[in-house]
């Protein structure tokens, strides 16, 4: 049986990649406009005079829509996902989600998006096919395959969710597989074969630690811990405050009151994080609705004192995780450093004293790029499963549940069944009871979680065994089986023993898409059968030129195409007659090509475009009206930050 | 309960139909994946159940046994073995988990030989003073009492630098007597593993009172070092 290739995907908050085995080297696949990153941003366009579906854009050209059309854009999704409506509520006063205001209790919550509505897996789904499009536009064949990262502390619910995105995508998920596992089989490839290795994830919006052991290609989890509210972002977050507080006190202007304004702050306090990597201070120099300007150097020792209690957040997870492992911090021989975050100096200091590393004369292992090196990872996993690769024939990845599985019993505390940092997959098998004469039916509570009490816990799921032949009470036995699989997901299957009648059981997920409603969602059939490839391939790349020649003709009613020199006019004019002839051939990879060409002569136009926006946000000009919509307190990760760092 | 089966069950591989005995996760004849048999942990590992065990060795055929049947090698499969590598990994997981802790390994191997392992005592059971070993019990009634002290002091400000102390003093003893435990345990396993059936049904009734001592301990050394917040 032909079988195409199995692609590994980073499916990240800000930012999402997908990676190859290229023989025996990961390497990231670029999206249409060269760039390795496609940001984790899904706009609608504005609805077809025509009454037809508006098209759904995702990545750069999203991001761009941000600032002119905040109310059709989301971004930041993967933080709703496998979440309920309560919990997403709480999530509400930090990012500037519009929920569907018919949501129920129990339900999927949904977001809105200009007039349309999404549940968080749908808004995924569209990331995720345009990753597979860029795959399948690289290998120029049909790719219905792939691993998917999530955090290591994802739990039941956000995994199930990632893997139902992956179904309405168009791609059959072979994996899910936690970041930092992925990160060390990315650093593993070219590795010594022994040792203890500690992998160290701060992203944008998560923080996850894992204690591995490496031995002949065996990569065994040991231990795992984390905090998915913990991130990049929250260091954003500071940054926009202070200059928040100051503005309103030294100017008296409270640009709280003006969400596009604070998007702009945003950005400018992320550019700032992004430079004190590397220089000493950052500067803030931004012009205010009343014409004043807020000026302002950050010394890199003041941002670091500044940082201090985050970066100090992640240090009990990592001795949480070293004492589970039952390893002290002199015993673990390597270091490695994944997320962006982790290029900030005091992290990898802190890293340094938590893991005695420069005591040692370690160094943490930063040669590969943190923003990539999931995706590389994901991608060698991938070629495991495809199990047809010399590199990755003698590797195998054994992963842990993150957290404990447990069943509420009286009282409303909880029967621990399946330990955390237990290698899956993993059961446990637990026997119940009647309580009454003749009752036929048993409801059992299924909880993760470390705390004593079922109500701390997340809910996973409430099962009923029906169907118990009627008999005295206690005298049933009724035995159930909790499977954790290799995707982290709980299955559960249940038996009579004293009849030896199956018992049927009925699974109600806490949370969670029924099979029917996934199925429901699948993105309208972009993926028929292969004959139809080639002239899908026509179809996306006359879109893609579509797309571009409308922004180009649109360009010169932008303040920013003043700017412009006459080459660069020129330069886009030509381009763009010269796509507009491309077009009307039937070569998909010439128009390709011709959008590509046309995509570089106006790059200097839209940095231009997206850096006015900015100014028109912030000087609250223009936006005000449309920046209502992101909600009163922003205090969001913007992906505005540049794509890729310098 | 566990049950010890009948290892000379022939069964009939689903793919090549030689009959084969059921405590495989191979089959002899095609080597085909079977589905999970009825084993104990150690005929996972084709071992004899015995305590003392190499564990170097265990993990060794752990990562063996791994590399042939973890759900990575039936990524592209057909169901029936998708799910039959699903299940034998977790067996195998589990037996591993239960094995390699030298513990949860001699409570596992007693329960199959029939021993009634007391349950893990909630947190109510705990203070129930028939629970309590005679020898300590004068010891665990007065660490109560110092340990509901210190919980009030923490509540309403900063513990007394000498209670602290005290039950500092006290962990470490309770420590030391766990220790002692542990030791008494292992010098039963070999009465156990070399044994003639006398000798083993001694050990053994010898190691449940030990285990029973011991979660007793390891539960008041929790509560401690859970009070000390440290």
């Amino acid at each position: 049986m032909a079988e195409g290739r199995v692609v590994g995907i980073d499916l990240g908050t800000t930012n999402s990649l997908v990676a190859y085995m290229q023989g025996d080297t990961p390497v990231v696949i670029p999206g249409v406009d060269g760039s390795n990153l496609v940001p984790s941003v899904v706009a609608l366009d504005p609805m077809p005079a025509n009454g037809g579906r508006p098209t759904i854009t995702v990545g750069n050209s999203a991001r761009r829509a941000l600032i002119e059309t905040p109310e059709r854009v989301i971004y930041s999704v993967k933080r709703l996902m496998g979440r309920s409506l309560e919990e997403v509520r709480s999530e509400l006063k930090f990012f500037p989600f519009r929920l569907a205001n018919d949501a129920e209790a129990g339900e999927v919550p949904r977001v809105q998006l200009g007039e349309l509505r999404f549940t968080p897996p749908e808004i995924s789904a569209y990331v995720l096919r345009q990753l597979k499009r860029n795959a399948e536009r690289f290998f120029g064949a049909p790719v219905t395959q792939a691993v998917i990262t999530v955090p290591a502390y994802f739990n039941d619910a956000q995994r199930q969710a990632t893997k139902d995105a992956g179904r309405m995508a168009g791609l059959e998920v072979l994996r899910l597989v936690n970041e930092p596992t992925a990160a060390a089989l990315a650093y593993g490839l070219d590795r010594a074969k022994e040792g203890t290795i500690a992998v160290y994830d701060l992203g944008g919006g998560t923080f996850d630690i894992s204690i591995l052991k490496l031995r002949d290609g065996i990569f065994e989890v040991q231990s795992t811990n984390g905090d998915t509210h913990l991130g990049g972002d929250d260091i954003d977050n500071l940054l926009l405050a202070i200059a928040l507080d100051e503005i309103h006190a030294e100017h008296g202007v409270d640009l709280r009151a003006h969400p596009s304004a604070v998007q702009g702050l945003r950005k400018a306090a992320i550019d700032a994080k992004i430079q004190l990597s590397t220089e000493p201070a950052a500067h803030f120099d931004i012009e205010l609705p009343n014409g004043d300007r807020y000026q302002r150097e950050i010394p890199r020792e003041v941002f670091e004192q500044l940082i201090e209690p985050v970066l100090q957040r992640t240090a009990a997870p990592c001795k949480q995780a070293l004492a589970d492992a039952g390893i002290a911090p002199g015993q673990i021989d390597e270091v490695v450093m994944v997320g962006g975050s982790t290029r900030i100096p005091a992290v990898l200091q802190l890293v340094d004293e938590l893991f005695h590393l420069s005591a040692r004369g370690k160094k943490p292992h930063t040669e590969l790029n943190p923003d990539e090196v999931v995706a590389l990872g994901a991608a060698v996993q991938a070629d495991i499963l495809a199990g047809a690769s010399k590199t990755t024939e003698e590797m195998l990845l054994l992963d842990v549940t993150p957290l404990s599985l447990g069943i509420e019993a009286l009282g409303g505390t909880v029967a621990r069944i399946i330990q955390r940092n237990s290698t899956i997959p993993a059961s446990a098998t637990e026997h119940f009871t009647t309580g009454v004469d003749g009752q036929t039916n048993v409801a059992i509570h299924v909880v993760q979680g470390e705390r004593e009490l079922a109500a701390d816990c997340r809910s996973l799921a409430r099962f009923d065994l029906k169907g118990i032949p009627p008999m005295s009470a206690g005298l049933p036995r009724i035995e159930v089986r909790f499977l954790i699989d290799a995707d982290g997901i709980l299955q559960v299957s249940a038996r009579e023993q004293r009849s030896g009648k199956e018992a049927q059981i009925e699974v109600k997920p806490t949370y969670g898409l029924t099979d029917e409603q996934v199925e429901s969602m699948i993105l309208e059939s972009f993926d028929h059968a292969e004959e139809d490839f080639a002239k899908r391939l026509l179809i996306e790349a006359r879109n893609e030129a579509d797309t571009i020649l409308a922004a180009v003709d649109r360009a010169p009613q932008n303040p920013a195409w003043q700017q412009l020199t006459s080459d660069e006019k020129t330069a886009i004019g030509l381009a763009s007659d010269y796509l507009k002839k491309a077009r009307r051939t039937e070569d998909a990879p010439a128009i390709r090509e011709a959008t590509l060409i046309l995509d570089h002569a106006t790059r200097r136009f839209a940095e231009l475009m997206m850096e006015s926006a900015v100014t028109t946000a912030i000087r609250g000009k223009t936006m005000d009206a449309a920046g209502e919509e992101l909600g009163d307190e922003v205090t969001a990760p913007h992906p505005m930050a540049p794509a890729e760092f310098k | 309960m566990l049950k010890v089966i009948d290892s000379a069950v022939p069964v009939a591989c689903w793919s090549c139909s030689v009959a084969h005995n059921d405590a495989t996760l191979f089959c002899p004849h095609c080597s085909k994946i079977q589905p999970p048999p009825g084993s104990d942990f150690f005929s996972v590992f084709g071992l004899a159940p015995r305590l003392n065990l190499d564990l170097p060795e265990l993990e060794h055929e752990f990562h063996r046994l791994s590399r042939k049947l973890h759900p990575d090698r039936f990524a592209r499969a057909g169901e029936n073995e998708k799910q039959w590598s699903l299940a034998d990994t977790a067996l195998l997981n589990d037996a591993y988990r239960t094995l390699k802790d030298p513990i949860h390994r001699t409570e596992y191997l007693l329960k199959l030989h029939g021993a009634e392992i007391g349950e893990e005592h909630s947190g109510k059971d705990r203070k129930d003073p028939s629970r309590v070993p005679a020898d300590l019990l004068e010891e665990v009634f007065e660490l109560n009492m110092q340990l509901e002290e210190m919980r009030m002091e923490r509540a309403t400000g900063e513990p007394d630098p000498e209670l602290q102390a005290s039950l500092e003093q006290a962990k470490r003893k309770f420590d030391g007597l766990l220790d002692e435990v542990d030791q008494d345990l292992r010098a039963q396993w070999q009465a156990w593993d070399e044994g003639d059936i006398a000798v083993r049904q001694a050990a053994q009734k010898t190691m449940v009172a030990l285990l029973d001592r011991r979660r007793y301990l390891s539960n008041l050394v929790r509560d401690v070092t859970e009070t000390l917040g440290v």
